[in-house]
């Protein structure tokens, strides 16, 4: 069945509050659950509040807040006011969220109190800060409000017909490559090219039960988020302690009885390790999905004996696009397969084409690099003209989005990933620039140079760096270790400090990256 | 104290050589104090915590509950060395 295309998300959230008004449409980590009605009703007032505040369509709105209920809230009162919202990590370090908030110029900002310095230390100053979880009596620097009295006025609907689909949803920052994160700017339509190819293929209904790993700053949560609301079915927030914690996230899928999971394989990994999975009755559980890296094959065996039911799919694609390239597992993985299961074929809403070296359609069998086109494709880069343009090649007039990615066409089973091109790598599915690190750590007064490379091993990655300084003493591991977690999220700290006397230098005069990747693969 | 319980000063000595091995190798234990924040200052993420806190578990014969492998307990090697004597004595 097809339907008439909509102009925004918002739309969505209003059908199935008056198709579903009391059904639970978002529970928090905490149980609190707020109905269609009440989630609706509650956005509407967020967005009333930034009406009233002057935020207008085409803004964007930041949120650093733990999840809860009120966060998703916030979100949808965002969109409602044709507003951008803008997800960074509330834990991440301060100066890294302010580089965020100052480059996409927020007009708000949804702060929890345990991070509103980080808001506040912000030049200029954020229009207007909202903060939740203040403890009652704290006292509020000038322009915060409570989140409690942000919300007190009620707000019509904006007309449907106002909104159009190339209008900003949200932004989401990667890394960049100058050493500043980058904003991948995405839209309604981008947004909802990919909802709809969700229905699709997962064919969703108001009974089921979506779990949602993945913050809001990692685009893994479109899908928990929206797929949910269009069909009137509920989504299960799962805050930052329990989502590392393999045994409470076992318990937690088991007690909300979660029909359809979406995660990292590194966090069902964890599960089928250490979270006694075989213990729970995970009866209704009926898909898994994976995205965000490899999932090495030994362990998505051990996961499909454990959890033999659902149905597994491993979706592909970066921020940029959404996912663009998807797969079905197979019921039984083979004992003797070595092999991760390829990427699959283009979804529905995208259409994919492998390049060799010159641009040319490398053909079936032979390496390149994927480009993929299509209505999830993002808008560009927030304030990037540069490497917006790079992003990009023009084929007949047609967009396409160079992924870097390295794939192999397999016309049976579809692209097969093969890594890489460039210097970023993925952890635990985020993705990391080794040049950031670098950046980072030439801050050290002490540091003269620095080369980052990373190593991959057991499917595990690995980062090193490689330092000399400018005279002894030098500074130790602990420091160093010490000093990139106040400039870099934790995902991003090496593993590994090595000092050289000099970092290894090619002909050329440039870094040897080679010759350090060598070195560190030998030191595991 | 009983004869066979180990002594506070070697549990904390195991721990040492297991956080530099594991997650600061190159380093010289005499950095790695007693009282170095390890948590608190980002050294070891939550993931690194996650394979300590398993290490504590098979090698000191004791369970932690999620709710024990906080900041109060693993921030710094001493705290968790009082865990554990805790634990075992307990």
């Amino acid at each position: 069945m097809s339907e008439a295309k909509v102009a925004s998300l918002v739309h969505y959230l209003e059908r199935s509050a008056s198709r579903f008004p009391d059904r639970f449409a978002v529970v928090g980590p905490d149980d609190r659950a707020l109905t269609y009605s009440e989630l609706n009703a509650a956005a509407g007032r967020v967005a009333a509040f930034l009406a009233s505040r002057r935020v207008s369509p085409g803004d964007r709105a930041g949120l650093l807040v733990p999840k809860s209920v009120e966060a998703v809230a916030a979100i949808w009162g965002i969109m409602k006011a044709r507003a951008a919202y803008v997800p960074i990590d509330w834990k991440t370090p301060a100066e890294r969220a302010r580089s965020i908030l100052t480059d996409c110029d927020t007009r708000a900002v949804f702060v929890h109190a345990s991070a509103l310095e980080t808001v506040t230390g912000c030049e200029p100053p954020r229009a207007t800060i909202v903060v939740l979880g203040a403890a009652p009596g704290a006292v509020l620097p000038e322009g915060a409000v409570r989140w409690e009295e942000a919300v007190a006025n009620e707000f019509p609907d904006l007309p449907a017909a106002v909104r159009t689909r190339d209008e900003l949803a949200y932004i989401l920052y990667t890394s960049g490559s100058t050493g500043k994160p980058k904003g991948v700017m995405l839209s309604h339509g981008n947004a909802l090219s990919f909802v709809d190819w969700c229905s699709e293929v997962f064919e969703p209904n108001e009974e089921d039960r979506f779990s949602n790993h993945a913050p809001f700053h990692f685009d893994l949560s479109v899908l928990d988020l929206y797929v949910s609301i269009k069909h009137g079915a509920s989504v299960h927030l799962i805050d930052d302690e329990t989502g590392k914690n393999p045994k409470q996230l076992a318990a937690f899928a088991e007690r909300r009885r979660i029909t359809i999971w979406y995660s990292t394989p590194s966090i069902l990994h964890l599960m089928t390790s250490l979270g006694n999975l075989r213990q729970g009755d995970y009866s209704h559980l009926r898909t898994v999905l994976f995205a965000g890296e490899v999932f090495p094959v030994k362990h998505l065996r051990e996961l499909k004996r454990i959890w033999s039911k659902p149905v597994c799919y491993n979706l592909y694609g970066p921020t940029e696009t959404n996912v663009c390239t998807y797969s079905r597992i197979p019921e039984t993985v083979p004992e003797e397969r070595a092999d991760p299961y390829p990427i699959g074929w283009a979804c529905s809403h995208c259409q994919a084409l492998v390049l060799d070296t010159d641009n040319r359609p490398a053909g079936p069998g032979a390496e390149g690099v994927l480009y993929i086109a299509g209505e999830s494709v993002f808008q560009g880069y927030w304030n990037r003209p540069v490497e917006e343009q790079k992003a990009f090649l023009t084929i007949d007039g047609a967009r396409w989005y160079c992924t870097g990615d390295v794939v192999v066409e397999d016309p049976e089973h579809g692209f097969i990933y093969i890594g890489r091109r460039d210097r970023m790598v993925k952890r635990r599915g985020y993705r990391i620039e080794l040049d950031d690190i670098e950046c980072a750590l030439y801050r050290h007064p002490r540091i003269r140079e620095a080369a980052v490379v990373s190593a991959t091993a057991n499917g595990e990655v690995r980062i090193g760096a490689y330092l000399s300084v400018a005279e002894d003493p030098k500074p130790g591991i602990l420091e160093m270790k010490m000093f990139c977690a106040k400039q870099l999220p934790s995902y991003m700290n090496p593993d590994l400090f090595t000092f050289v006397g000099a970092l290894p230098r090619t002909s050329t005069n440039k870094v040897d990256y080679t010759t350090l990747m060598k070195q560190l693969q030998g030191n595991h | 104290m009983e004869e066979n319980s180990v002594n506070i000063q070697d549990i904390r000595e195991v721990l040492r050589q297991f956080i530099l091995t594991e997650f600061l190798p190159g380093e010289s234990s005499n950095n790695l104090q007693d009282d170095t924040p390890l948590r608190t200052s980002g050294v070891l993420d939550s993931m690194a915590t996650l394979k300590l806190v398993s290490f504590v578990e098979s090698r000191f014969g004791i369970e932690v509950e999620a709710h024990e492998a906080g900041i109060e307990n693993f921030d710094r090697i001493a705290d968790i060395a009082t865990l554990v004597t805790a634990k075992q004595t307990g």
